[in-house]
């Protein structure tokens, strides 16, 4: 035993640097040590029972790990740790433990049991087995560490402790360090945490820690070092990892290219059991391209770019496209319920309701530190898990009338900057968690510290702000008052963590935070109450973002309380619903009132200030949908029983204008109005061009199925589909025309467009001469087939000798029988015609 | 198109058969009544009574000398049409869900229902169109159903077949004479009763309609069908209208699924398709509750429904509804009338 310590003496392995082999049998060598220390000294340690490696004590038998399988259960493998070549030597001294612990064969084990002369220890074996892999999971090695002699070890070590214990437990004494021949320090150091988890993430969160200039901290599992360095597992000359052959991959976004050339949208939709991929053919029948029966388990979902196609199972999330609608990419999350994409589809968040439970065999994708996990973020080029998080508890689930309302988890949970660098989250009322891509590290190692942080938005496209010429990223967060201090809402720069601009606010009681599709403003409703917090109002401060110094401009106290906001996307003019009613679950829906807003006519390039536009009072309205190219918008009454319409207005009417308001910058003008008895969703295509509309049987069984309206409002098909669940198009991606490019295009349109009404009008008259002929055709066949019949008919009455028409002469004997009763006359039959005449209406007192 | 609103019943309408010249209007519902109506104005002229149960069914004979009616108390009765004297009683071991005269009056056909370990079976009775004669006690026929019990049958051309709607949603064909089954074609979804089946003005082909939400038009001869015609809501009840080549089709909700208020939601809308064409063309509303029945006035002046609300909606067609034609018909038309003068 002796020599086999003395062989991993650092001094005859030359620490000049630190490979991962030479560490790995150090690493044996400290553990050995401390077993040695533990057991009694004897030698014979085959019939010692086992000891927790590194306390010391012995292993209660019910704290016992459970045998994994055979190999495992054999207390040699304790020892038979690494085959370093020092270690291989002087095991060859001690026959009984020739075989490294890998290569142990059914034989040796036989000869151990010989050597022991017969005695049959295996019912301790199984009852004091310690299992390695779980023995140790508690060790890191750290290595990087600057050299230091024994005088200032403990200060390195006490630094060390610092960082250590910020993500678990540790001791003084659980670290150590080992010391070269000349009294220095070999520059790394074994760390003992008080469970696996805490060295879990002390490997994740303390890796590649910056420790000075010339020193960054590497922190590894000690089952890693002897996995991976073992000798032989690493070969000592790089050999370069085979290159798999390259696939051609089917085109992701073949779909933009409709084969008819029309520039057709496409869009899923999800009935009963199946789901369809179909292009929009106005009011025709849909194309179907694919159609598949339990294609997923609870609801289908395009990523942002419309490249995939999700489909939610309980094994986790499919991502299904190319032209073949075949599986791409696969996320095992167990019992998923929700997904999310980051804007760039770089990234993808699951989550489920039910922590992660790994079970014993293990999982494809995800590791023992997932255990328990809510949340997974995954890289979608990869499919592999980047990360995991628990389900933080919500504070402020308040009771009320004693009843404990179910926390609500806000989704998403974690919101992404425009660009896919940054994903955060929010730890209500204390900070914001902002995790840098693609490792996923918390930038700058510590949440962003914010008192009583209520909720934050990123702003949904980089923003540019006048004067800043560095990347940046912004979100704006907002808090509530807290004692004496105001309530506050403010922007913050990303990495940069400074407050770009700040606002008090007072008697605050809630707020929302609307960024506008640019990032050029950002809106912050504010729902405020008076003094003695009898009456609410409502003020809108918009944050001019990309103007200097960021103004805020404050428009109307609104008095009633606003419902819903909605930004004109890639313009400057918004609507908003209110209601005098207070919101809750009524009987009857609040009548509300829809208002619009745009900016004031200023010379130059600058936007004016927001003024009322016009109010539309009333109404029963409670949902705003814009059309993702601006200017068009629907205002829509969904989810009510009474009333269900879509009202279609144009902000950019080309007619006459209003005197009172040719300062503003918005011709408002009511196109078309609409009913879809039980609406429950709205949506517009993704080129601005067409609206669908759906009362889905996710929320009521009243008339499922799906309209279609151009941007006009004018409807263009209506289908009544039984188990309608959902609809939804195909988003696109950005186009890849310069401005320029567009300018141009916009700039011919009439030239463009002329070629497509042409293709239109003949499209459209060779269907109706298709659907004409068709109808000939079916009318000939019937009369043909009618005539065939009655021919026949008349051929089988007469082969029975009966007359042509059965009836008649019946009728005639009738009339013979009533005649004779009487004298035969001729009736005359007097029709009364009741005719008005004059027609007056008296008002009775 | 103002309808005319006959409120007579106290209970759902069960069936409403017109006369051979659209003269009158036959009507029966769950309140144990039959009543007779002028269809021109909806004057009611008189009411039949002796059932002791729900009437399911009603049929006159051409000349409009006899009633035939079948009841939920087990029994076929035969009526005299003007004085209203029932004429003969039969009895059965089961209900009678539907009666048929065929095209010269002398058989009638019944289907009753499986029950009390009854098989649901299809009779058939020798009439004499007489009110004076003494009619036979015996069945000149029974046909066993079976495979599934039939909801619904008639009488084809020359009465040479009996055609029968089962529950499982097929059709069946038999020899009017022999009883013999010679067809039977599952044209419905399966296990989607059939709810009606009325026939085109010279017997040769009939629509069914089902609770699978499509009626279908069908030939007696060979079962094919030629036309579907498909609605949004269960079916029960489909006529063809004469003169012009349209079908009406009826249902609705049934009562019992139901949950709202809202009667727009029960679809309890006539709905008229275009026979050759199977587009939808109009819906007529009016009704509070599912159409249990429709028939069309023979000589195609109008319609009448009768509805689980308890009232009968008589309709006068207006000029544009004879004015309607699709061009290809009117070019259809032009072109006879050229032909014809020529």
């Amino acid at each position: 035993m002796a020599g086999r310590r003395g062989s991993l003496e650092p001094g005859r392995h030359g620490f000049s640097a630190v490979n991962q082999v030479k560490l790995q049998s150090l690493a044996v060598g400290y553990l050995e040590q401390k077993r040695e220390s533990q057991t009694s000294g004897d030698g014979d340690f085959q019939t010692q029972v086992p000891r927790h490696p590194v306390t010391g004590g012995k292993v209660p038998p019910s704290k016992a790990p459970r045998q994994r399988n055979n190999e495992d259960c054999n207390p040699a493998s304790l020892v038979l740790f690494a085959p370093t070549s020092q270690y291989r030597r002087s095991s060859q001294r001690v026959p009984s433990m020739a075989p490294s612990f890998d290569r142990l064969r059914e034989e040796d084990l036989d000869e151990e049991l010989d050597d022991l002369d017969d005695v049959d220890i295996s019912d301790l074996r199984e009852k004091y087995e310690v299992q390695l892999e779980q023995g140790y999971d508690t060790f890191v090695v750290i290595d990087g560490l600057p050299k230091v002699n024994e005088e200032r070890k403990p200060k390195l070590i006490k630094f060390l402790l610092k960082k250590l214990n910020t993500v678990g437990r540790t001791r003084e004494d659980l670290i150590y360090m080992p010391m070269g021949d000349d009294g220095n320090s070999l520059q790394f150091a074994f760390v003992e945490y008080s469970s696996p988890a805490e060295a879990a993430a002390a490997v994740r969160q303390l890796d590649y820690t910056v420790l000075d200039k010339s020193h960054t901290m590497r922190v590894n599992k000690l089952t890693d070092i002897d996995r991976y360095g073992r000798e032989g597992r690493i070969d000592e000359e790089y050999t370069p990892p085979e290159i798999e052959p390259f696939q051609e991959k089917e085109h992701l976004r073949s779909f933009m290219a409709d084969p008819s050339g029309r520039g057709r949208d496409q869009f899923v939709m999800f009935r009963g059991d199946s789901v369809g991929v179909f292009w929009n053919n106005e009011k025709d029948q849909p194309e179907n391209i694919v159609d598949r029966q339990h294609w997923t388990e609870t609801f289908v979902q395009w990523s942002p770019l419309g490249t995939y196609l999700t489909s939610v199972h309980a094994q986790g999330v499919l991502l299904w496209g190319g032209a073949s609608w075949s599986r791409l990419k696969r996320f095992p999350h167990p019992f998923v319920n929700l997904i999310a994409f980051s804007p760039n589809e770089k990234y993808l968040v699951t989550w489920s309701n039910r922590p992660i439970s790994i079970p014993d065999s293990g999982h494809p994708a995800l590791s023992l530190d997932d255990d328990g996990k809510n949340y997974v973020i995954w890289d979608i080029e990869t499919a592999k898990p980047l990360r995991s998080f628990a389900q933080q508890d919500i504070p402020g689930t308040e009771e009320h009338a004693g009843v404990k309302k179910p926390p609500k988890f806000p989704w998403p949970a974690f919101k992404w900057s425009a660009d896919d660098k940054y994903v955060a989250r929010l730890n209500q009322g204390t900070s914001i968690s902002v995790y840098e891509l693609p490792k996923m590290n918390l930038l700058d190692k510590t949440a962003v510290k914010i008192d009583g942080v209520m909720d934050f938005e990123w702003a949904p496209a980089t923003p540019r702000r006048d004067g800043v010429k560095t990347y940046e990223q912004l979100f704006c967060f907002w808090t509530p008052e807290i004692g004496s201090n105001p309530a506050r809402v403010a922007l913050m720069s990303i990495p940069s963590k400074q407050i770009v601009r700040s606002l008090n606010l007072f008697s605050v009681t809630d707020a929302k935070l609307h960024w506008q599709s640019d990032a050029s403003y950002i809106c912050v409703k504010v729902d405020r109450h008076s003094k003695s917090k009898k009456s609410q109002a409502t003020t809108l401060e918009i944050f001019r973002v990309k103007e200097k110094g960021v103004p805020v401009e404050v428009v109307d106290t609104i008095k009633d309380t606003v419902i819903n906001f909605a930004w004109e996307p890639k313009g400057d003019r918004f609507v908003i619903i209110t209601t005098t009613e207070p919101i809750g679950p009524t009987a009857v829906p609040p009548k509300t009132a829809v208002s619009f807003f745009c900016p004031e006519k200023t010379k130059g390039n600058t936007v004016g200030n927001f003024k009322h536009l016009r109010t539309l009072e009333k109404r029963n309205n409670n949902a705003i949908y814009w059309s993702p190219k601006g200017r068009f918008v629907v205002i829509a009454t969904v989810h009510n029983q009474q009333s269900s319409d879509l009202e279609f207005f144009d902000l950019d009417f080309e007619g006459d204008k209003p005197e009172a308001e040719k300062d503003l910058t918005a011709n408002l003008q009511l196109m078309n109005t609409s009913e879809h008895y039980g609406v429950t969703d709205v949506e517009w295509d993704p080129s601005g061009r067409y609206v669908a509309s759906w009362a889905s049987a996710w929320k009521h069984s009243m008339e499922n199925g799906y309209h279609l309206y151009d941007f006009k409002g004018e409807l263009l098909r209506e289908e009544a589909i039984d188990k309608f669940k959902q609809w939804q198009w195909r988003p696109r991606p950005p186009t890849l025309l310069t401005r320029e490019e567009q300018k141009q295009i916009r700039k011919n349109l009439r030239e463009y467009s002329r070629v497509f009404e042409q293709e239109d009008a003949e499209r459209i008259s060779s269907a109706d001469v298709a659907v004409v002929q068709h109808r000939r055709r079916l009318l000939e066949e019937f009369y043909a087939w009618r005539a065939v019949v009655e021919e026949e008919l008349a051929e089988e009455r007469a082969a029975l000798g009966l007359p042509a028409d059965p009836v008649a002469e019946l009728l005639k004997a009738k009339t013979a029988e009533i005649a004779p009763q009487g004298e035969v006359q001729e009736q005359v039959i007097e029709e009364i015609m009741e005719e008005v005449l004059e027609e007056t209406e008296e008002i009775v007192n | 198109m103002r309808p005319i609103l006959l409120a007579g019943h106290e209970r759902a309408l069960t069936q409403i058969k017109y006369n051979r010249e659209g003269d009158l209007i036959f009507s029966v519902s769950k309140d144990q009544q039959i009543c007779v109506w002028f269809a021109h104005n909806g004057e009611r002229l008189g009411t039949y009574r002796g059932h002791q149960g729900a009437i399911w069914t009603i049929d006159v004979d051409p000349t409009t000398t006899i009633l035939a009616s079948g009841s939920a108390d087990n029994t076929i009765r035969l009526w005299d049409v003007k004085t209203g004297k029932c004429l003969k009683t039969w009895d059965f071991p089961t209900a009678v869900k539907r009666v048929e005269f065929n095209e010269d009056g002398t058989k009638l056909l019944g289907v009753t229902e499986k029950r009390m370990g009854h098989l649901g079976t299809i009779v058939v009775l020798d009439v004499k169109v007489d009110v004076e004669a003494e009619q036979a006690d015996e069945k000149a026929m029974t046909i066993v159903c079976e495979e599934s019990k039939a909801t619904v049958a008639g009488w084809s051309y020359l009465s040479k077949y009996i055609i029968a709607g089962h529950e499982d949603g097929s059709v069946s064909q038999y020899d009017g004479k022999t009883g013999d089954l010679i067809y039977n074609i599952p044209i419905h979804e399966l296990n989607q009763p059939i709810t009606d089946l009325q026939w085109a003005p010279d017997r040769t082909y009939f629509i069914t309609s089902s609770k699978d939400k499509t009626a279908k038009l069908i030939t007696a001869k060979d079962l094919e069908v030629l036309k579907t015609y498909t609605a949004d809501t269960p079916l029960n009840s489909a006529t063809i209208t004469p003169k012009k080549d349209f079908v009406i089709l009826g249902g609705g909700q049934a009562a019992m699924d139901v949950t709202t208020t809202a009667a727009r939601q029960g679809k309890f809308e006539a709905r008229f398709y275009h026979k050759i064409f199977e587009d939808e063309i109009g819906r007529v509303r009016g009704h509070f509750g599912p159409l249990n029945t429709v028939a069309a006035d023979p000589t195609g002046k109008g319609y009448a429904s009768g509805g689980e609300d308890g009232y009968v909606r008589v309709h006068h067609f207006d000029k544009g509804y004879f004015d309607f034609m699709y061009e290809v018909e009117r070019e259809r038309q032009n072109r006879l009338a050229a032909a014809a003068s020529a």
